[in-house]
């Protein structure tokens, strides 16, 4: 009898024991940047560990008080987890914590320079950000605008998965500096692309006679959308005449390209500029 | 007795010298081609002393120093910085009091060995033969002002102060117009066109790899000196990539990688190739000819020709190129020479030559 008294004795002392041992209450959603409680259950005292994605600590508790996280604490989005270990027992709990509202982004903008006139060469990517660089992960409306002289305003609106939008734009068809903008929220981020001319277009010439040589010069130099190339760009004069071949890798500047070719009584004189051939002249009865 | 040893060294060491001494190592000039060995080795070692008086039958005629010059370089250029290092002579023809020599000078520089061909007049003068040294004339760039009015690119690169995203400034895009890979005397070649299809010029480069049958790298290359580095918005260069000891049987796969990177420049000088035309030279090999004009104000100290060769098809067929060992002076034209691989002469249908330049004083 005596020994069933002390069996059942140690059964109920061992179940109150786990029923009295610690317990953690964690917030059910949290954001960065405000204040979170833990709190613990139980009688006696323990510790309690938090571990999240900038965080570790460790910190002497009595089991009943609630810890106070700072807004400083809790600054970085992710998952954090509680830890109480108190009488050789450990509990652990988990809670996430959401990025706040987008107040900033990073702005990517490709390349720098694009030809003017052409399809999807403009390629924009946004990381949408809270105050404090968290990635915001819910889906947010992202707006990019090309703005540029002379030109209507390209608008469209991407909406943000994960974090990044991204999109392509056509260049307009006047060369110049074009504004690139990216907006979402309190945020807005703005960027500066080049367009350039692109490939001559009905590349022309002419030729007339100088002190002993041939002076050919273009006409002004401009790509299909009519822009004028700018200037530094090679243009190359081919002249063949029965003495051989000769050619000139001219620069074009303020728009025109010109050089001196050797005089001959008969040639035939082209002109290219990259991949681009213009027309072609006979020359006769040159100096 | 005992000083015998001592004495007998001595003995011979003194005779060794003075037959040095007396006789000479050098070729004597009591042959035509005698007297151009003979003259050389004194340009060799830089003796023009020897070289103008001893040797020259008409010293009365020239300057001594266009002498010099003509064969230690002026104006900065190739020539200047290389030494001879090669004679080699042949008698053309000769009869009692008169030769022609053919004379084959080669010169080793920074950026290889240069040739330098000449015929020369070798008349005996008494019991020795003397050469008739070429007068010729050295041109003069009067003095003038010229209006400096090239272009020239500077670059102003992101820093630390800018925000993570702005953009730097973007490198010029290249492309690879045309690739041709043949083989030839034991390499493979890789050949082929690269175009500046951006506004800002670059600094350019080609690699190549080579893969094989089973996807092993048979070697890794880069055009080096066959391409021309800078390029200005819409110029076109050859390049050519060689791996000797590589079959072409052996490649799989090329793979290009051209890279390009945003440098200042500058777009002068400008030279114009005139009066190119294909031909063979004194030895029988094939060759591409013409005269280099630098229509700018500025000297080009050393010029690089690169020479592109089109089949019928339009495909690159080979690319040559060559240092100029003399100056570009300011308006004076100056004949060039590049080599055609002479088995492949007969498939050039048409050609393109684009000049290097580099002067000390940019």
């Amino acid at each position: 009898m005596r020994k069933q008294v002390l069996i059942f004795g140690a059964i109920i002392l061992g179940l109150t024991r786990c029923l009295w041992a610690g317990d953690l209450r964690v917030p059910q959603k949290a954001v960065v940047n405000t204040a979170v409680a833990v709190g613990t259950q139980g009688e006696g005292s323990g510790t309690l560990y938090l571990i999240g994605p900038a965080l570790c600590f460790k910190h002497a508790v009595r089991l009943g008080e609630t810890v106070q996280l700072t807004p400083e604490d809790v600054r970085t989005a992710g998952v954090y987890t509680a830890i109480l270990r108190s009488d050789g027992n450990v509990v652990s709990r988990s809670f996430v914590v959401s990025p706040g509202p987008v107040e900033r982004m990073s702005f990517l903008a490709q390349p720098s320079r694009v030809p003017a006139n052409a399809r999807d060469v403009i390629t924009g990517t946004v990381f949408v950000l809270d105050r404090r660089d968290n990635l915001v992960l819910a889906p947010v409306p992202v707006d990019f605008t090309l703005t540029a002289e002379d030109s209507p305003i390209i608008h469209r609106t991407v909406d943000a998965h994960e974090g990044v939008a991204w999109t392509r734009m056509d260049s307009s068809r006047r060369s110049g500096n074009a504004q690139f903008t990216a907006t979402s929220g309190e945020a807005s981020v703005k960027r500066i692309v080049q367009q350039v001319a692109a490939e001559p277009c009905n590349l022309r010439f002419h030729a007339r006679p100088a002190k002993a040589a041939i002076l050919v010069e273009t006409d002004p130099v401009r790509d299909c959308a009519g822009n004028a190339v700018p200037d530094g760009m090679i243009v190359t004069f081919t002249d063949l005449d029965p003495l051989g071949k000769s050619t000139v890798d001219a620069v074009v500047k303020k728009g025109i390209a010109q050089a001196l070719l050797p005089a001959a009584r008969r040639a035939t004189i082209s002109v290219a500029a990259g991949v681009v051939v213009g027309n072609e002249i006979h020359w006769e009865g040159g100096q | 007795m005992k000083y015998a040893l001592s004495i007998a060294v001595i003995v011979l060491t003194v005779g060794f010298v003075a037959a040095g001494s007396i006789h000479g190592s050098g070729p004597q000039a009591t042959t035509p081609d005698g007297a151009v060995q003979a003259m050389f080795a004194d340009v060799k070692s830089r003796n023009w002393d020897d070289a103008f008086q001893k040797y020259l039958a008409n010293s009365a005629n020239i300057q001594k120093a266009d002498f010099i010059a003509d064969l230690a370089g002026r104006d900065g250029s190739l020539r200047s910085y290389s030494a001879l290092e090669r004679v080699d002579t042949s008698v053309l023809h000769q009869n009692h009091d008169q030769a022609l020599v053919r004379v084959n000078l080669e010169y080793y520089s920074a950026v290889g060995a240069l040739e330098d061909n000449r015929d020369l007049k070798v008349v005996r003068e008494g019991g020795e033969w003397k050469v008739i040294w070429p007068v010729a004339k050295q041109v003069k760039v009067p003095p003038q002002v010229i209006p400096v009015t090239f272009l020239r690119w500077d670059v102003v690169y992101r820093g630390a102060q800018d925000d993570w995203g702005a953009q730097d400034v973007a490198p010029p895009k290249v492309r690879i117009t045309s690739m041709n890979a043949i083989e030839h005397e034991g390499s493979v070649i890789i050949m082929g066109e690269i175009v500046n299809d951006d506004t800002v010029p670059g600094f350019i480069s080609v690699n190549a790899t080579l893969i094989g049958k089973n996807d092993e790298v048979l070697g890794e290359e880069t055009a080096f000196d066959k391409i021309s580095h800078v390029l200005l918005p819409k110029a076109v260069s050859p390049f050519r990539i060689d791996f000797p000891g590589v079959r072409l049987a052996q490649v799989k796969n090329v793979r290009m990688t051209p890279n390009s990177l945003l440098v200042p420049a500058s777009a002068d000088p400008v030279v114009g190739v005139t009066h190119q035309r294909l031909s063979v030279d004194d030895r029988g090999h094939h060759e591409l000819a013409g005269e280099l004009l630098n229509e700018g104000g500025m000297t080009v100290n050393i010029p690089q020709v690169l020479a592109t060769f089109y089949d019928n098809a339009g495909k690159v067929a080979w690319v040559s190129d060559g240092y100029v060992s003399r100056a570009l002076l300011p308006g004076v034209p100056e004949p060039f020479a590049v080599s055609v691989a002479d088995d492949l002469a007969a498939k050039v249908q048409t050609y393109r030559v684009s000049v290097n330049t580099f002067s000390w004083s940019r």
